[in-house]
């Protein structure tokens, strides 16, 4: 469930990405961060399958539900990670822009 | 267990490797300027290393860092030394190990497996004559 959030996290971000008319909300960083979590996160997945077989695609109830509220805190993580980023960085000089204001008042 | 230490300890490499890259990029600019124009268009339809080296190392830090989000999720790193969880028993410690030589190295292969795969096409791409406007908009 994990790995499904996060798939469907980095194609929307790639999807975005590709839309994009300039990077000045640095579409990429999304689409590596969730993309990259989801290339490990198949890698444990083929290993839960050798171990479990067919049983992997049948978890209990409750461990979906950990899950995907796992899932949904990495997508988060990501997007607040993505957003540190974008504000420190800076790309507009919206934020330098907004102190230099703040700081001739 | 500690699989995405595999990755992360791969990313510190290849950051490295990406600015050694850049910086014999830099200094190669130089020389390039004074070769002939069909050498530099040659080397224009391909990305320059330290980019394709980039973009590996933002991928798997990217995995690191929400891998290891996971694992603190489930318990296995902690804020205190020694940080893994697997740490304080060697029982525990082997597995930890065997668990990074077998999922941490196959999670590095995936990833770097699928970027030189991205890399290959990115330059099959770079190499295709460029649209024209009225064609590439229908």
């Amino acid at each position: 469930m994990t790995l499904l959030i996060c798939v469907f996290a980095a194609i929307f971000a790639t999807v975005k990405w590709y839309q994009r008319k300039d990077d000045s909300l640095m579409p990429g960083v999304p689409c590596v961060l969730f993309w990259g979590a989801s290339l490990m996160w198949l890698g444990d997945a083929i290993f839960g399958y050798i171990e479990d077989g067919a049983a992997f695609f049948e978890p209990e109830a409750a461990e979906m539900l950990n899950d995907a509220y796992l899932g949904l805190s990495v997508v988060a993580l990501g997007l607040i990670l993505w957003l540190v980023i974008l504000l420190v960085k800076d790309p507009k000089g919206i934020v330098k822009a907004g102190l230099k204001k703040k700081a001739a008042k | 267990m500690a699989c995405f230490l595999v990755s992360a300890a791969e990313a510190v490499v290849v950051t490295i490797a990406a600015k050694v890259a850049g910086s014999r990029e830099m200094s190669a600019e130089s020389v390039k300027l004074e070769k002939n124009a069909a050498a530099e268009e040659k080397q224009e339809n391909r990305l320059p290393w330290s980019r394709k080296l980039t973009i590996l190392a933002k991928l798997l830090w990217g995995g690191a860092f929400l891998l290891c989000y996971e694992h603190i999720w489930h318990g296995e790193v902690v804020p205190w030394f020694p940080f893994l969880t697997a740490m304080n028993d060697p029982g525990d410690t082997a597995e930890m190990l065997h668990e990074m030589s077998t999922i941490g190295v196959t999670m590095a292969i995936i990833v770097t497996v699928t970027w030189a795969i991205m890399m290959f096409v990115a330059d099959r791409i770079l190499a295709r004559p460029d649209k024209e406007p009225d064609k590439a908009a229908a």
